[in-house]
């Protein structure tokens, strides 16, 4: 056992650290960020363009695609450093960290040749068409169809919950080719190009106010066979190894934004009084803000032991279960926590920019995106406990 | 960074693991709650002689010298097996003494580490918490060397041939040794709900001391508390992190072979669900524990915070996950002759062992905020 860095880890933590000083610009003003989109959308692209010149895109693909081979921990220290750094927001998350890993495992060699060096420039930047209306948690039970014309498949169906669904370039789709076996044997995975024409998105607002996903919709889009990612048929294991992916990365990516808000949270314990008492002095106050930072560090250390597994195994496994429920729920307990002691203040837009209603809210969504809190647990009980199949 | 065990140390765990299988059955442990005394001489020696009583202490104390990670490893299999005896009290005791009086030590430690003696350490009172300070209402007479007051809570007192007292010494903080046979000492039974662990009340009355029983006073009384307080924390966060693994293994054990509806309970996600919560929270207490042993073991700067993070969030845990399996179990795990209540009743008197989780907290808040604040 040993916490501290290696000194190759040391080193490549030092090596981007500096060239973060460098490179990561001014931010963005949050009062240009509604009125000029196209501006807005540009700005990130040319950071993934940035990051890929520097060397630091794609940094856990394997170098003959372009990337680093960084480890997980490695990763997990560049997540840490961009989000320290306060780098903008990585635009080509889904392309790199889902579409990428998922297309080195199962792509042919064109498939390689053609997406995954735009996927590192920015050039192209990927959604992911999975969910759909009647599809959540029953993901295999997608009904969105691709029937086989000549070299094309024709699609129809809807998706929903789309992140980056209205600006992307290209789709990795789930769709149903076979009706009449097994749900999960009838799935295929396309590589869809967004601009097709038939393909429509329709951005969809959240309780906190934005918009950050979309409802798709296909009416007879073409796409060329040569587009399918693996087997006809095959998709339901193509597709989870992208899911895979997803539930290790999305946690290593949070706890410098957990950490800021915690800090936050207890400057103004310091500094904000009730009743000619700062909130520091409630002894409640006190035992509940140790609570959050208790679960916090949990939080931290539970991530680096996964880490530290993932850099044994290579393949992020059923594990990842337990650090998505653990920072989604924790989330939504830090925010209450957040909430309930600022007090009445803490929902207005005025009080620091509506930062805390906002968090409180956006953390509803948490148990649920990425695969609810209740299939995480089914899959800790069945993959990691050996308990039956439930369903 | 490498968060896990090593090799040598998972040798250690297996081995440790092995022993209390051999050694301390659940069997055993059922034989001697019913018996009269309650204690197990040939376990005792048989976890001296594996060198456990002095694992982490240093070779000039007859101690094997290693870390605390391996402390935590042994701890986690001796929590485990429910192992019951005076294990933790003997290791805590034997560690304050160590730090607070090399010369003492020397004489008394060598007989405790090889099984032939015990030593506690009595810090409760009535009227006064876990805080280690001159507040203790036991009191030294500066002029008589006589040490008068009362504390609850002692674990093994009875079987002790040392006990370590908290005192007050003209305003300061002192540590004094006593030898239980001392004119004045009284040592009463207090049972508690866990009767693997014995809890005592010692009065001393007037008990006459040598000036060598006064082992350190003021801040080096304070600093060997404080850090001897920080190693018996890891120690029984590992015990308890052992109580909930075997918790967790016996309840999906219990929910893969129970029948109702004509399926295995297991199947159920209601059982499944608390299944997964209990796994949650033990992997989650691991975390804490691992990281309490190894930050206090490499001096890091935030040891201290580690510790006290580690108490909180297992003392909380270990009484959540013997609640989930008792549920899970349904009425059997709520009989005597089951084993899951020599868990459920070890985890809960354990959470208040050294601090329970509200007082932690509250040191926690304080780390956090009182130098800033003013307060």
């Amino acid at each position: 056992m040993d916490l501290n860095l290696t000194p190759e880890e040391q080193t490549f933590r030092d090596e981007l650290r500096s060239w973060l000083a460098d490179n990561v610009p001014e931010p963005w003003p949050l009062s240009r960020r509604g009125e000029n989109v196209e501006d807005y959308w540009n700005f990130l692209r040319a950071w993934q363009r940035k990051l890929f010149d520097g060397g630091w895109a794609g940094i856990s693909w394997p170098k003959e695609f372009g990337g680093r081979g960084a480890s997980p921990v490695q990763q997990s220290i560049f997540l840490a450093e961009v989000a320290r750094a306060q780098a903008p927001q990585h635009l080509g998350v889904i392309g790199e960290g889902l579409v990428g890993p998922t297309i080195i495992v199962a792509g042919t060699d064109e498939q390689k040749r053609r997406f995954l060096p735009r996927i590192l420039t920015g050039e192209d930047i990927w959604c992911q068409g999975y969910s759909e209306p009647n599809s959540g948690s029953d993901l295999a039970s997608l009904g969105t169809r691709a029937i086989r014309d000549g070299d094309e498949y024709v699609v129809n169906g809807q998706k929903i919950w789309t992140s980056f669904a209205h600006i992307a370039d290209w789709c990795l789709l789930l769709v149903r080719t076979d009706p009449d076996v097994p749900k999960h044997k009838g799935i295929t995975c396309l590589l869809v190009d967004m601009k097709s024409p038939g393909i429509s998105a329709r951005p969809l607002r959240q309780m906190s106010g934005e918009s950050g996903f979309n409802e798709v919709f296909f009416t007879d889009v073409r796409v060329p066979v040569d587009n399918q990612l693996g087997e006809l048929n095959n998709g339901w294991r193509v597709g989870l190894t992208a899911l895979m992916n997803e539930r290790a990365n999305l946690g290593s990516s949070m706890y410098v934004a957990f950490e800021e808000t915690m800090a936050k949270l207890v400057d103004l314990c310091r500094m904000h009084k009730r009743n000619g008492q700062p909130l520091c002095a409630d002894p409640i106050v006190r035992q509940k803000i140790a609570q959050a930072q208790v679960e916090l560090e949990i939080f931290r250390l539970n991530t680096d032991r996964a880490l530290s597994r993932a850099n044994a195994n290579e393949t992020p496994g059923p594990e990842g279960s337990i650090l998505k429920i653990y920072w989604s729920e924790m989330n939504q307990r830090l925010s209450q926590t957040a909430m309930e002691i600022l007090g009445d203040v803490a929902q207005l837009s005025t009080f620091d920019n509506g930062a805390w209603a906002y968090c409180y809210l956006r953390s509803r969504g948490n148990t649920i995106e990425g695969g609810t809190s209740e299939i995480q647990r089914n899959i800790l009980a069945e993959r990691v406990l050996g308990l039956p199949k439930s369903y | 960074m490498y968060f896990d065990l090593s090799k040598p140390q998972k040798l250690l765990q297996q081995a440790a693991r092995e022993f209390c299988k051999r050694e301390c059955p659940t069997t055993r442990v059922h034989e001697l709650l019913d018996a009269k005394d309650g204690v197990d001489s040939e376990l005792w020696q048989g976890i001296a002689d594996q060198g456990w009583v002095g694992l982490h202490l240093a070779e000039e104390f007859e101690g094997l010298g290693l870390g605390l990670v391996e402390l935590a490893v042994v701890a986690e299999e001796l929590g485990r097996a429910c192992a019951p005896g005076p294990w933790l009290s003997t290791n805590w005791a034997s560690t304050t003494l160590a730090l607070a009086n090399t010369t003492q030590a020397k004489t008394v430690l060598p007989q405790v580490v090889d099984g032939t003696s015990q030593i506690t350490l009595a810090i409760l009172e009535e009227e006064h918490s876990w805080e280690i300070s001159a507040e203790t209402k036991a009191t030294v007479d500066p002029e008589r060397n006589q040490l008068s007051g009362t504390k609850q809570c002692v674990m093994n007192a009875a079987e002790a041939d040392w006990i370590l007292c908290v005192a007050n010494l003209s305003g300061k903080l002192c540590l004094v040794s006593v030898p239980s046979d001392a004119q004045g000492v009284q040592i009463t039974s207090t049972p508690g709900i866990d009767a693997t662990r014995k809890l005592h009340q010692c009065d001393f009355n007037q008990v006459t001391l040598d000036t060598d029983d006064i082992l350190a006073k003021g801040d080096a009384a304070k600093s060997a508390l404080q850090i001897s307080e920080h190693i018996a924390i890891v120690a029984v966060c590992a015990e308890m992190l052992g109580l909930m693994q075997h918790m967790l293994e016996m309840t999906v054990e219990y929910a893969k072979t129970r029948r109702q509806f004509d399926r295995v309970i297991g199947s159920f996600q209601a059982i499944q669900h608390m299944c997964a919560d209990m796994l949650l929270l033990t992997e989650s207490a691991r975390s804490a524990v691992w990281y309490a042993a190894w930050s206090l073991d490499n001096e890091e700067a935030d040891a201290q915070r580690a510790v006290t993070v580690a108490k909180i969030y297992t003392s909380d845990a270990v009484r959540q996950v013997g609640n989930l399996a008792v549920q899970v179990h349904g009425g059997i795990g709520f009989t005597w002759e089951h084993d899951l209540h020599l868990y459920y009743k070890r985890a809960k008197a354990t959470e208040y062992l050294l601090g329970d989780a509200t007082f932690h907290r509250e040191q926690l808040a304080r780390m956090t905020f009182d130098e800033s604040c003013g307060i």
